[in-house]
């Protein structure tokens, strides 16, 4: 009991102190994580709008697709990231293992199912309700699209928000492709898990009370839009 | 030359016919009400007319054109002619306000000309006062009438309208029946309206059509139809006897 709440304590104060390593962990973890979602949210608005309302055939093998893509291990696409940056792999030549960088394409690709996936789930239903009100009233097809997206977004931004928790509270992937290098490649989780390993428990609770307060932040923030999705027009 | 023109129209799904071989025409300016059990074939009628779904067989034909095989271009074209009220409506989830501004909007007017054309649409259709409302807050009959309104301020040339009072109370339906006989006597815009008020389908309707298992049994003056038809059908139907 003793050795927990003097780490707690410890914990505390490194929060408060700001000291710089904690926070260039949590820097560099929002950096990572949040430029990995936003590259998912390019790709995956628009591939989920296609796959929703463009392709006719095959969608059960689509939506199976994207269902397993969603559910991939995180170490699983570490170890395939790793594969394809690794010195002797096809893009090895870019120098890309344990940096930041290949953080970011493994999160990445952890993301982008996720957004691709909700979002299609949601133009698809979005169409079937409001596809003949929107033509009869004269929405040409780029207009219904555009419309099918208002009508879509508060699903869509919920679908880039768990996509988000999911890329900032994985481990296996940027453990493997960055190499959790202090100062360099050491995010969140993956300090917390050396640490603790070390028994240097303070500094892990300080990042996974910091962790929490993010996961916090991002559902208020979430539910922040989607109230004022209802208010505003 | 005759404004609108259906030639053997017929509608498909699976093995079973929901319209069959419909022929009808109609002048600029009329108003013609169908009136049918449920399942006749009303609904689908007016889809394929508002080019929501493609006729298995059968022509349209709007003002001496064609509305078979256009292109996709056209076809947004051809919709935006018409209006169509539906016998289900649903309402975009924003304001009613944006709600009404949505057909004009898409066809890019200017926003002057947008409100003074919103304004109109809804005080017609007696929704003065509620433009900031959020349209999920809306009773029934109000989202009838705002789907109304929404199709009205777009001043379409043919009016369709499926069941377009169903949800409506007696002095709203007098409202909206008075607000559409006007817009057909005044500005001359053709109406073709579902109900299954004969009433309404008489104190409306210049001509009445019947239909039954997808076909049109007979076309009348309202008249005619409702005092003297000439099908035993439609007689055993507006009598009240047809069992279905
Ligand atoms: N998408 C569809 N798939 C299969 N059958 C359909 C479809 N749409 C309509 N039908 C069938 O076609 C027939 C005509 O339906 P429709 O909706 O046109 O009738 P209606 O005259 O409008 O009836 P109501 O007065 O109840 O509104 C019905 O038997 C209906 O079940
Ligand atoms: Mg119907």
């Amino acid at each position: 009991m003793m050795v927990f709440f003097e780490a707690l304590v410890e914990a505390l104060y490194l929060i408060f102190s700001l000291d710089s390593e904690v926070w260039g962990i949590m820097l560099l973890s929002l950096r990572v994580s949040g430029t990995a979602t936003f590259l998912a949210a390019c790709c995956g608005i628009p591939l989920g709008m296609f796959l929703g309302l463009r392709v006719y055939v095959g969608k059960r093998i689509i939506n199976n697709l994207v269902n397993t893509f969603m559910g991939l291990p995180p170490v699983v696409i570490g170890l395939f990231v790793f594969l394809a940056i690794s010195r002797s792999g096809p893009m090895g030549f870019l120098g890309l293992l344990y940096t930041p960088t290949a953080m970011i394409i493994a999160q990445w690709i952890l993301a982008t199912p996720i957004v691709t996936g909700i979002t299609m789930a949601a133009v698809r239903s979005v169409h079937g309700k409001y596809r003949d009100t929107a033509i009869s009233l004269g929405a040409s097809e780029w207009q219904l699209w555009v419309t099918i997206l208002k009508e879509a977004r508060i699903s869509i931004l919920a679908g880039i928000c768990v996509a988000f928790g999911q890329a900032i509270s994985e481990v296996g992937a940027i453990m493997i492709v960055g190499g959790n290098i202090r100062f360099s490649t050491r995010a969140m989780t993956t300090a917390i898990v050396l640490q603790t390993r070390m028994g240097l428990f303070g500094m892990a609770i300080a990042l996974g009370l910091i962790l929490i307060v993010l996961a916090f932040l991002v559902n208020l923030i979430f539910t922040m839009l989607q109230e004022g999705g209802e208010i505003v027009r | 030359m005759t404004f609108f023109k259906v030639r053997e129209l017929s509608k498909k799904y699976g093995f079973n016919y929901a319209i069959k071989d419909i022929s009808f025409e109609l002048e600029q300016g009329e108003f013609f009400t169908l009136i049918g059990p449920s399942g006749a074939g009303k609904t689908t009628l007016l889809r394929l007319i508002d080019l929501l779904e493609p006729p298995t067989t059968g022509e349209i034909e709007y003002n001496g054109w064609s509305l078979n095989s256009l292109t996709k271009k056209q076809k947004v074209t051809a919709r935006r002619e018409m209006g169509f009220v539906f016998q289900n409506p649903i309402c975009f989830n924003v304001t009613v306000k944006a709600n009404v501004e949505y057909g004009l909007t898409l066809r890019g007017l200017s926003q002057d000309e947008i409100d003074e054309k919103v304004n109109r649409a809804i005080n017609m259709v007696g929704l003065h006062g509620f433009e900031e409302r959020k349209a999920s807050t809306l009773s029934g009959g109000e989202i009838q009438r705002v789907a109304l309104a929404r199709t009205l301020a777009t001043e379409p040339n043919l009016l369709l309208l499926d069941e377009a009072t169903a949800n409506l109370d007696p002095s709203n339906v007098a409202l909206i029946e008075n607000a559409i006989q006007k817009i057909n006597r005044e500005r001359g815009v053709t109406v073709i309206m579902a109900t299954h008020n004969f009433f309404q389908a008489k104190r409306l309707g210049d001509s009445v059509g019947f239909m039954l298992d997808g076909e049109m049994i007979e076309i009348g003056t309202a008249d005619q139809i409702f005092n003297n038809p000439s099908d035993n059908r439609t007689e055993a139907f507006i009598s009240g006897e047809m069992i279905y």
